[in-house]
């Protein structure tokens, strides 16, 4: 919010400073720069630390003590976290450091990235029902994003991007910022979809639907669960169904049940017959039974046909996570009564949930880098796309490897959950501030058009003799493909 | 609960450190495995609270206290305010000259109470809280440039002194100051106390109308700070010998009258190279830097 004399104002926390240009806040990590508010944090330097399984030496876990053993040199990656920006990007990026990586010359170019065009692809492991697609997904009561796609198990959501950033209401573009820094950030963030349901998402951690926290991944719809447990049903029960509200599977009438001889069991099922044995919509789609709206198993069931049913008859019914299940005998009506469950099905149903992945909510920050950043780079800034796409130059976001999509532009896609912690900031326009690197070798950055007048060695900033919180040594993460490693590059 | 605070252990695995908003502070704990951990948990639980309970009252913290009136409600603020009455009548003061001392005092106050430590310091940005259990002590170290570590002084404290705060204010610090010191030091009884006082003393320490002496309103530099329409500085030139005696002295005089009158318990002045102590005798000048120190080092 701007205010007398070009100040701005913060509101990274409660103070609430106002910033004169130039200036910083109170914490001396917010500041004002040609009035855009961007954040100046430590330094993040990521070690190649030797081989250590962790990131961080965690909060609290003593037992785990840093072994002190650090290398040099190449080892070391500095990101572009707490860098600072280039915008209004007619300046060289705030750090171009070279690096000598296996006797050639490497140069990284970090800059914070203010992206209006960003946002987030959030893939959330849940069979519930969430909205309808293309339902409008809110935070803090502003629209933030939309219900995409059903994928296999999951449900993805699109949140930001720069209609809501910068399209709609003051207050929409906030919440949306709000919410894509905070998700990216890996902090839960509570999500309300237009006729639906809410859930609270965070990186890597499993969704709470409605609040029920997600467990598992469904094993396969209704009919692929009939025909991965058939073998171990057969005997030891007369009549399974699996209730899901995509394709619910009966393995009497299942091919799977078939091939095994069992005979069939006079059993009704509600919904649409899509193939033998396989039903579509049993029932409305929600959080329950198998995503969908039941809580008793048996209104998905007709009376039993009395001409084939028999009293006695056994009956399992189950979900497609296993986290729902009843067994049934037919009394002398032919009506299910509720049993205590087998021992001899338990193992199955165990074996369900066990197949089961837990439910995760992972989160893809998705940004494309605009020409003026692109110019922080090189003073010709296609250039540097073309070099992306020739794989001369590796783009990585703090530290972590990205998705570059083919065609005309840098657009980018990274796994929040492989990059530092609180990686990403925000400035008020509204747009989030994510790190981006650029590697390449020395030599191609002077054909591009680098600064090559800028170009820093590595040890002037990592011997900066400052105390020694001014810059954050991370150990990289084993998982990610070293950015300055030379065998991954074409 | 708030969701900006970042919590973590330092990479030695040894300090906590935690940070929200402007306050930073590490902090490290001594005693057996169990209760350091219940320490540091009791820390961080009560950390998270702490700048949202300040701003609540932010506006009157900011405001001159008065050695009337009311009292704030938080505990924290409270401590502030009690930390600078006792120079309100007397010079422009605002709580907020205490702000570190006190938040660094309740963090300390919050893991004595939950565990059993046999020491403990809270370092608030140079604003020092210490536990120091029977028979124990800290060797404390000083620098006069943050972004020059050498120390120009060491001093021990024994848990018979009555010394559990130490401050530390400046122009080159992260607060605007009055005064022209480089550092001030100040041992006192409580963090709040100390850090009130080194406020005071680092704007004794000044030579006024002095031509190499660069001053701005501090509302010119950050519209709300607490100081107003008051000159702060923000660059001070080399100055001669005589100089930087007058404005020593003039440091010296504050702070010998707060030790009078126990507001303080020693005090180190340091301005362009020239340091003068009064009241600690163990304290020790120009310690060789080589020597593993064990203690604090602040900046």
């Amino acid at each position: 919010m701007p205010v007398a004399d070009d100040a701005i104002r913060c509101d990274a926390c409660p103070v609430l400073c106002y910033i004169k240009p130039g200036r910083t806040g109170a914490c001396d990590r917010y500041a004002n720069a040609d009035g855009q508010l961007v954040r100046l944090d430590p330094h993040v330097v990521l070690e190649r630390a030797v081989s250590r399984g962790d990131t961080l030496v965690p909060f609290l876990e003593k037992s785990r003590e840093w072994d002190g053993a650090l290398l040099t040199g190449e080892e070391t990656f500095v990101t572009a976290i707490g860098a600072g920006t280039t915008y209004p990007d007619y300046k060289p990026a705030p750090f171009i450091i070279s690096s000598e990586v296996a006797g050639v010359d490497m140069v990284t170019v970090v800059t914070e990235g203010i992206f209006s065009y960003c946002g987030v692809k959030l893939k959330i492991d849940t069979d519930r029902h969430l909205g309808a697609e293309c339902s409008t997904v809110r935070a803090q009561g502003e629209a933030v994003g939309h219900v995409t796609t059903n994928e296999y198990g999951s449900q993805m959501l699109s949140l930001g991007g720069v209609r809501h950033l910068t399209g709609g209401s003051r207050h929409e573009g906030t919440a949306t910022c709000d919410a894509l820094l905070n998700v990216c950030n890996r902090q839960a963030v509570e999500l309300k979809i237009d006729d639906g349901a809410t859930v609270i998402v965070q990186a890597d951690k499993a969704p709470i639907v409605d609040g029920v926290q997600e467990e598992r991944m469904r094993v396969g719809c209704g009919s692929a669960t009939i025909g991965m447990f058939a073998k171990q049903w057969f005997g030891k029960v007369d009549e399974v169904v699996v209730v899901d509200d995509h394709i619910t599977g009966v393995l009497s009438e299942h091919q799977a049940g078939k091939l095994l001889g069992v005979p069939e069991t006079g059993i009704a099922l509600k919904g649409r017959r899509s193939t033998p044995g396989r039903y579509f919509r049993v029932a409305e789609p929600g959080t329950s039974w198998g995503g969908t709206n039941i809580d008793d198993p048996l209104s998905i069931l007709g009376p039993f046909d009395r001409e084939v049913a028999r009293p006695g008859l056994r009956l399992l019914m189950v979900s497609t996570t296993g986290e729902h299940h009843a067994y049934f005998e037919l009394d002398e009506q032919l009506r299910p009564a509720e049993k205590e469950l087998p021992a001899a099905l338990r193992e199955s149903v165990e074996r369900i949930r066990e197949n089961c992945e837990p439910a995760l909510c992972t989160v893809l920050f998705m940004g494309g880098a605009g020409g003026s950043l692109r110019a922080g780079v090189t003073e010709n800034p296609v250039k540097l796309t073309h070099s992306v796409r020739d794989a001369l130059t590796r783009v990585t976001c703090g530290g972590a490897p990205v998705y570059v999509w083919p065609g005309g532009g840098i657009t980018i896609m990274a796994d929040v959950s492989r990059m530092p912690e609180n990686a990403f900031g925000y400035v008020p326009t509204p747009a989030l501030v994510a790190p981006i690197e650029f590697t390449l070798k020395l030599s191609d950055y002077a054909t591009l058009g680098g600064y090559m007048d800028h170009v820093r060695p590595l040890s002037s900033i990592t011997s900066i003799s400052r105390d020694e919180e001014s810059r954050r040594r991370l150990a990289a993460r084993p998982d990610n493909p070293w950015p300055l490693a030379s065998e991954k590059r074409k | 609960m708030n969701n900006r605070a970042q919590i973590r252990m330092l990479l030695d695995g040894r300090r906590l450190h935690m940070q929200d908003g402007p306050i930073d502070v590490i902090v490290e704990v001594f005693g057996d495995v169990g209760e350091i951990a219940l320490a540091y948990r009791a820390a961080a639980d009560r950390f998270v609270e702490i700048l949202d309970e300040l701003c609540r009252e932010l506006a009157f913290l900011r405001r001159p206290a008065r050695d009337d009136g009311d009292l704030p409600s938080g505990p924290i603020a409270r401590r502030m305010l009690v930390a600078v009455r006792p120079y309100a009548s007397q010079t422009f003061i605002t709580p907020m000259a205490a702000v570190a001392g006190a938040v660094a005092e309740e963090i300390l106050g919050t893991m004595t109470a939950a565990a059993k430590l046999s020491r403990a310091y809270v370092n608030d940005g140079g604003d020092i809280a210490l536990h120091i259990a029977p028979g124990e002590k800290f060797v404390v170290g000083m620098v006069e440039r943050p972004d020059r570590a050498s120390l120009f002084g060491t001093t021990t404290i024994e848990s018979g002194d009555p010394v559990r705060g130490i401050a530390t204010s400046g122009w080159r610090g992260r607060s605007f100051s009055l005064g022209i010191a480089d550092a001030v030091t100040v041992l006192a009884d409580t963090a709040a106390m100390a850090d009130a006082a080194a406020t005071v003393v680092a704007n004794a320490v000044d030579l006024p109308g002095h031509p190499r002496v660069g001053r701005v309103r501090a509302c010119d530099l950050a519209p709300d700070s607490d100081l107003g329409e008051r000159l702060v500085t923000q660059s001070v030139g080399e100055l001669a010998p005589d100089d930087i005696r007058d404005a020593l002295g003039a440091g010296i005089r504050v702070a010998e009258s707060l030790r009078g009158s126990g507001l303080i318990r020693a005090a180190a002045v340091n301005l362009q190279g020239e340091t003068r102590v009064i009241g600690a005798a163990g304290w020790a000048q120009r310690a060789d830097v080589s020597a593993p120190a064990r203690g604090l080092v602040h900046a």
